[in-house]
């Protein structure tokens, strides 16, 4: 149940096993290594866990600023950027802007309505952020770093993940004030609605990899083509099809704006956590956050390689910066979606789901069974099976596109200018 | 082992047992719930991993939000889903709802192969994690889940998945009766 030492992929280079690459279990050891025999397991588990929570609690605090001040400086506006250092006056943009925030969420009131129900609107929160800090446990952080080492790792992840639409709910329902119901009913539908494409879109990478265990999916995209291409998911036809089909679910599983309805402050005040205040605000907060880097790390695991380098000349830095450089990149991608993009509406919502990622997903899973069929096609049959891979995705997408837009888009606004 | 065994079998009987005396039928549910991770930590337990992960993602995921829905959206007021109390041929109708369901589930586990079954014939994991033979305990990785789903059961597989798209369109059908007054015009 400790950072399991994975057995090292095909391409073992020579820095799979370098000093900086074991610096975290080196480190680990060193710390734990006065322990009796029996004790020390218990306390590496101990460790990892401490580990997870800080960096992924500090990374929380910091994309939180990142996507205050990204917004800021696209929508023309500083940002917060009065925060000092205490006691000094560094103000560095604001860089303790995080914790102020954090003090601030934990001195206001916590205010609870009378007609609510106390226990479950406590419970809440609670339940949303156990179950999104237990997604961390499976996900490959890098060559030597897997939490917790699990035969099924992709469906518990998943598994973990189901538990937020009951979170939810439960905010919602407890509540007793009917914008939080609304809202939460609404999430719900959203969350249904995107959970089929969610899973739909990894399906084929199980397939293909033929294994559901986080670690295995990884080893199988280890190496590259020519030395130049990596073997990684996303550079194959079905990959790539499946990897926007993931994104665009994770999206609105994680309620980030374009898909933010369940909260859409113009409609629903602030949808299910109308009624929530002070540190139980900012743990839903919290929860959303985690729940989109955990999302993200899955996307990195399922197609972009996991903690791959990109090439095999710059396998020197090691695998968990890599990691976490891929997952800095998606959530700056997060962060510009709701920068650039309108809400969608809740009819539109739906129908994108069950309309255009449902049957897409579907026809990518079936490309991807063609894919692993055709695996041993050589020559210019490879040349053949990359063209039908890629006619098979574009074609519906733009088939579906036309036939879904017609008689909608593209739209004139007359009366806008 | 046997202590987490006592554990979860307490914390399974317990909320369940709670969940059936409460009279509020949300509160019911949620820890009919709660019930349902007992039941997926009693599979954990048991060394049944992907059972385990496929009943949180199936029944704490999903049944759990069809039986929520149904509560909220058959009641007429909020003050509704506290429940009346048991009329004596509701008490019956349970009781004879509940020995059907158990003599069945009986009957079937007591009628399987468990034990009988020998995962010789099943190859191990590329990664190197390979099926340990245990003679009374099946051992039950992903992949030969999926041989067995996928050869041996297949024509359950699809049965059941017929009756589920049929109970689906059912459900479609029954909720879309008054399609034309309910259509809104587009855009």
């Amino acid at each position: 149940m400790n950072l399991a030492v994975i057995p090292v992929a095909a391409s073992v280079s020579e820095w799979s096993d370098s000093f900086l690459e074991r610096l975290p279990l080196l480190a680990r050891d060193w710390m734990t290594s006065w322990l009796p025999e029996p004790w020390r397991w218990l306390v590496n588990s101990l460790l990892s866990i401490a580990v997870i929570l800080s960096v992924f609690g500090l990374l929380f605090a910091y994309v939180t600023l990142a996507e205050r001040k990204i917004l800021g400086r696209i929508q023309n506006r500083p940002g917060p950027n009065r925060t000092p250092i205490p006691f000094t006056k560094l103000r560095f943009f604001g860089l303790a802007q995080p914790f102020a925030d954090g003090v601030k969420s934990l001195t206001k009131e916590d205010v609870v309505p009378r007609g609510a129900d106390h226990l479950l609107h406590f419970l809440a929160p609670v339940v949303l952020l156990a179950f999104s800090i237990l997604t961390f446990a499976v996900i490959p952080y890098g060559r030597h770093l897997v939490p917790v080492e699990l035969n099924a790792g992709v469906l518990y992840f998943f598994a973990a993940g189901a538990a937020t639409e009951l979170a939810v709910f439960m905010a919602g329902w407890a509540s007793r004030n009917k914008y939080s119901l609304l809202a939460a009913m609404r999430a719900l539908a959203q969350l249904i609605s995107y959970e089929l494409p969610l899973l739909l879109a990894w399906v084929p990478v199980v397939l293909v990899a033929g294994t559901l265990s986080t670690t295995e999916i990884v080893a199988a995209q280890s190496g590259w083509q020519f030395n130049v291409i990596p073997h990684w998911y996303v550079f194959t036809p079905w990959g790539a099809a499946g990897f926007a089909i993931f994104m665009i679910a994770a999206l609105a599983e994680s309620n980030r704006s374009p898909f933010d309805l369940p909260e859409a402050e113009s409609e629903l005040i602030a949808g299910h956590l109308t009624e929530y205040s002070g540190f139980k605000y900012a743990l839903f907060f919290m929860a959303e956050y985690f729940g989109m880097i955990a999302l993200s790390g899955m996307a990195i695991t399922l197609f972009l390689g996991g903690w791959h380098a990109p090439s095999p000349y710059l396998e020197f830095i090691p695998s968990y910066v890599w990691f976490m450089g891929k997952l800095s990149a998606l959530l700056l991608g997060f962060i510009w979606i709701r920068a650039t993009f309108p809400r969608l509406r809740m009819d539109q919502l739906t129908r994108f789901a069950w309309k255009f990622l449902v049957p897409l997903a579907l026809i990518n899973l079936g490309n991807a069974a063609f894919w692993s069929l055709s695996l041993h096609w050589s020559g210019p049959l490879q040349i053949l099976r990359w063209l039908i891979s890629v006619l098979v995705v574009v074609g519906p997408f733009v088939l579906l596109g036309r036939k879904l837009s017609a008689g909608v888009a593209p739209r004139v606004y007359r009366y806008a200018v | 082992m046997t202590a987490a065994l006592v554990l979860i079998a307490v914390f399974t009987l317990a909320t369940a047992a709670v969940a059936l005396s409460l009279r509020n039928l949300i509160h019911s549910a949620l820890l009919l719930i709660a019930s349902w991770f007992g039941i997926a930590a009693f599979y954990l337990w048991a060394g049944a991993e992907f059972v385990a992960f496929a009943q949180v993602l199936v029944y704490v995921g999903a049944v759990s939000m069809v039986v929520l829905f149904a509560v909220l959206l058959t009641r007429r007021s909020r003050a509704d889903t506290v429940i009346a109390p048991d009329s004596v041929a509701r008490a019956i109708s349970a009781v004879i709802t509940g020995v059907a369901v158990f003599g069945v589930l009986v009957a079937a586990i007591l009628k399987s192969s468990l034990g009988r079954l020998s995962p010789a014939g099943v190859p191990a994991l590329p990664g190197g994690t390979s099926v340990s033979p245990v003679i009374f305990a099946p051992t039950a990785t992903v992949r030969e889940i999926g041989i067995q789903l996928m050869s041996t059961h297949a024509a359950a597989l699809l049965i059941i998945g017929i009756l589920l798209t049929v109970a689906l369109l059912g459900a479609v059908v029954l909720a879309a009766q008054d399609g034309s007054e309910s259509k809104q015009e587009s855009p």
